[in-house]
């Protein structure tokens, strides 16, 4: 008996003790100031309101203790009668007033300051999706998705975790420091919500709607947020990562991006002449299946009955080829299937609905090349 | 306060004969306390059902990584836990302490309406049989957050969503019908002398919760149905490119969503200025302020919703209006834990169980209405909005304060039900684990909000591991605690325990004291009069 608590006391003691991650990466307790004036504002707020509370509180527990002590019947006290006081009401009435027209005012001028984003030099429009963001710089040719980074594997805890578990992503925004950036924030489908932390920036992104928020970061960093706003099955799995980087440094980043995206329209050109091999679209396809497609219709094609549909076997993948294409490329109005067309280039659409055609024993044997999908998407 | 007719004392074969034998009893029964008492079994089942989902919950994120179930799965532990606890527990026990209490309270033989009474109760389990059984469906059940955010709620959620609307319909009938009965009751069946003014404060909070259930059920019944219709029915309530707005969901949902918080607090005050004054042995400070700050906040309660909504993009000048009307809020109810405090002042305290829960109430849930202030200021809420700060906060208003209440409710008026006192030992166990496992399990939760966990997430980054798997002990612990009240329970209603006379405690005052314990199942058959 004994020694199964102990053995139990001994598991419970080593399970509270390790340290689940390498770094010890430690948590603030409180809120950080962050990395614009604005954000500083908020935590100085935050400090205020959080101090009046503690001190309410640190007045009204302390009488209820003393009362808790002193007044007890133990002590062979006989209670007072008194049970009404006007006068004591309304000063206890009009103090937390006093108090409170004391906050709204320095809360009022943050908060219209942080609601007055004209006269900003970058504007970023910020979609979110299920479950990633895109973003698409409204002076520059230059948009991409940012999708979670964290390896499934390690979520499902076959590999040891990193250091950003869940804070990483492939493309992070990039934004120049000392700069009033504006961010325009829609979505394509369900409520997202685009939140970093260190920005103080936290605005929903509503479908059919454009909100606008801004920044104006002070040094150059890393600043990481998530989505705030359930959104559906991976919610907790769409973070946001920000770059700010010094102006001339910025710039160089644009110049960048600009050409790399007009090279891969040229080379999208290009391929319309040309045909794939199988084994290169089935490879090609089944990364871009595995971040695109899986969340979804899952690894295995299944899906998730009820929710998401399965297509091994599904009728869309077996039967014809155009009408496939057209789903992946338009999207189903009315559920959760998104146009992908605007998402990933014709060769990778080519190679996912090849993939989808001939994986998990779909053996149809089509080839989908570049050029039918561009016929169809040209055809709308 | 008040002289009761020999009435009461009733030979026990008298009413005996109103007892159908066995299940149907129950299932016939127009009885008030029968009533009462289906309800707070029914309510105490459903704590245990959505703690057992609470369980899941802090299971999964007792460490960081996916263990235990997929996220689709707990975001319908989410979902389902929060509509469990606030539609099948808090609620139903409220409605439960009424109908007990009321009648008692005002002198009156029983509710007004009792068959609609009987009505009211069946229905719930049936919604909630509906409720639960979708999670068993191919797809599963809910899983978009109680508050079922449109478009998550319609275009993207499954076929469930069906049974999730039908189920809260019945709840909301069941809820109206409820408070349609309490305000009847309350009106007319008050004894002679029993003027409004000198209503007991439990009554008279329930009497203005019992008109806010009424002024916003129907906001809710209408929101499920354009839920429903967009779904099913190709309407665009809140589908923009059919000329809606999503946004315009959340103002409705939160039009009935505020006021739904101040039904599951305003009845918690009621209890707790009974209960401190009994045991301070000094009448309550300012009984009249009491009244007008209780519908002081019910009717700001009206004014208030978009607070819940900051982040939505509305328009500067409503932030700023929305800001201060719930600073307002904290006005009235900073009075009402001044006269608690002020009650207690120069009283003559002892500290048996239900006075504890009650202190207890009164220190965490000022925490979490102080909480609720720092949450109002628009830029901070920023910050706070959809973090486990707003978790905290919420579970420190409905846990350690309407749940805390209601179980101070049981343990003050249980002797007075069963005519036994109940187990002491047991009952401080209750109260002592519990106290101390609902601050581990919530507390915590601040620091890691403010460090930005956002909720509803069923993974998260390193940093916050440690302090997430203290707070599922925590949650583990308070879950096992409240199987110590199960005990206390069965052992009281088999009626194990020293009896115990008329006024159960020394202090207590009102009609039901007047009545012998246990309580007949009539009582006040002819009315008492009140000087």
């Amino acid at each position: 008996m004994s020694r199964g608590v102990y053995k139990w006391a001994t598991l419970l003691f080593s399970l509270l003790s390790t340290s689940v991650f390498a770094e010890g990466k430690s948590m603030p307790l409180n809120l950080t100031k962050g990395a614009s004036d604005i954000s500083a504002q908020v935590y100085d707020l935050h400090m205020i309101i959080f101090i009046i509370c503690a001190v309410i509180g640190v007045v009204v527990f302390g009488a209820m203790f003393v009362s808790m002590l002193l007044h007890r019947k133990s002590r062979g006290v006989t209670p007072a009668n008194f049970h009404e006081s006007t006068t004591v009401e309304i000063i206890w009435t009009i103090i937390p007033f006093i108090i409170l027209i004391g906050v709204a005012i320095p809360a009022a001028n943050t908060l219209i300051a942080m609601e007055d984003p004209s006269e900003a030099e970058v504007s970023i429009v910020v979609t979110g999706s299920q479950w990633k963001w895109h973003y698409k710089y409204m002076d520059n040719d230059v948009e991409y998705y940012s999708l979670l980074a964290t390896q499934q594997e390690q979520i499902y805890n076959k590999f040891e975790k990193g250091e950003n578990y869940l804070l990483e992503v492939d493309r992070p925004l990039v934004i120049p420091t000392g700069k009033k950036v504006r961010f325009l924030i829609t979505s394509d489908d369900v409520i997202h919500s685009w939140w970093v932390p260190a920005f103080a920036v936290k605005k929903d992104a509503n479908p059919g709607f454009i909100n606008e928020a801004w920044t104006n970061v002070n040094e150059p960093g890393v600043y990481r947020g998530q989505c705030a706003e359930l959104c559906g099955k991976d919610h907790g799995f769409m973070p946001i990562v920000v770059i700010a980087k010094d102006p001339a440094d910025y710039q160089i980043w644009v110049d960048e991006q600009q050409a790399i995206q007009l090279a891969a329209k040229e080379e999208e050109q290009k391929l319309l002449a040309m045909n794939m091999e199988m084994d290169e679209l089935m490879s090609v396809g089944e990364k871009v299946y595995t971040s695109s497609c899986a969340a979804c219709h899952q690894g295995s094609g299944e899906g998730l009955p009820g929710i998401f549909p399965a297509l091994k076997g599904s009728p869309i993948a077996l039967g014809d080829v155009s009408k496939h294409i057209d789903v992946v490329v338009s999207g189903v109005s009315g559920t959760a299937m998104q146009a992908f067309g605007k998402q990933l280039s014709l060769k990778e659409l080519a190679a996912v609905i090849t993939y989808e055609r001939n994986a998990w024993g779909n053996s149809t044997g089509d080839t989908v090349q570049a050029k039918d999908v561009n016929a169809i998407v040209k055809g709308q | 306060m008040s002289s009761v007719a020999e009435e009461v004392h009733h030979d026990d074969d008298h009413h005996d004969h109103h007892h159908t034998p066995g299940i149907k009893r129950w299932l016939y029964t127009t009885n008030h306390k029968d009533i009462g008492t289906l309800y707070l079994w029914f309510a105490f089942i459903m704590f245990l059902v959505g703690g057992a989902m609470a369980m899941v919950i802090r299971a999964e994120l007792f460490q960081p990584g996916m263990q235990i179930v997929e996220p689709n799965f707990f975001n319908q532990m989410t979902t389902v836990h929060g509509l469990v606890m606030v539609f099948g527990a808090v609620m139903p026990a409220f409605t439960g302490l009424a109908n007990w209490m009321v009648p008692m309270m005002i002198g009156a033989p029983d509710m007004a309406l009792p068959r609609m009474n009987n009505w009211s109760f069946w229905i719930l389990p049936f919604a909630f049989l509906i409720l639960l059984s979708s999670l068993f469906l191919e797809g599963g059940g809910p899983n978009f957050g109680w508050t079922f955010y449109a478009p998550l709620s319609t275009t993207f959620s499954n076929d469930s969503t069906a049974l999730f609307v039908f189920s809260v319909h019945i709840m909301g009938a069941s809820s109206i019908m409820g408070a349609i009965n309490v305000i009847v009751t309350i009106m007319n069946m008050r004894a002679p002398g029993m003027t409004y003014m000198k209503m007991p404060m439990f009554v008279w909070t329930w009497f203005i919760t019992a008109f806010l259930l009424i002024a916003v059920m129907p906001v809710l019944a209408g929101a499920v149905t354009m839920v429903l219709t967009d779904k099913f029915f190709g309407t665009s309530f809140f589908n923009a490119a059919g000329g809606g707005d999503p946004v315009m969901f959340q103002h409705i949902f939160w039009f009935f969503g505020h006021p739904e918080v101040y039904i599951m607090i305003l009845p918690a005050f009621g209890i707790i200025s009974h209960i401190v004054p009994a045991f301070a042995r000094k009448p309550l400070f300012g009984y009249a302020s009491m009244v007008y700050a209780t519908a002081s906040i019910a009717l700001l309660s009206f004014i208030v919703w978009a607070h819940h909504m900051f982040t939505t993009g509305m328009p500067v000048v409503a932030e700023l209006f929305f800001m201060i009307a719930t600073m307002l809020i904290s006005v009235p109810t900073g009075v009402k834990v001044f006269n608690w405090v002020a009650t207690m002042w120069r009283g003559a305290m002892t500290f048996e169980v239900p006075m504890l829960f009650a202190l207890a109430f009164i220190v965490l849930f000022t925490i979490g209405g102080l909480s609720g202030l720092m949450l109002a200021i628009t830029p901070v809420d920023f910050q706070y909005h959809d973090t486990y700060f707003v978790v905290a906060h919420f579970h420190y208003v409905l846990v350690t304060g309407a749940i805390f209440s209601i179980m101070a409710a049981a343990y003050y008026w249980l002797p007075k039900w069963t005519g036994k006192m109940f187990d002491i030992k047991l009952a401080q166990w209750h109260f002592w684990c519990s106290l101390i496992s609902v601050n581990l399990l919530f507390f915590p939760m601040h620091f890691v909000g403010l460090a930005g966990m956002p909720r509803r997430i069923p993974d998260y980054a390193l940093q916050f591991a440690d302090f997430n798997k203290w707070i599922s002990l925590g949650g583990f612990a308070f879950g096992l605690s409240q199987l110590i009240f199960l005990a206390l329970l069965i052992k009281a209603c088999r009626k194990k325990g020293d009896s115990v006379p008329a006024r159960v405690w020394e202090g207590a005052e009102g009609l039901e004291w007047e009545v012998p314990s246990p309580a007949p199942y009539h009582t006040f058959e002819t009315p008492p009069v009140i000087k």
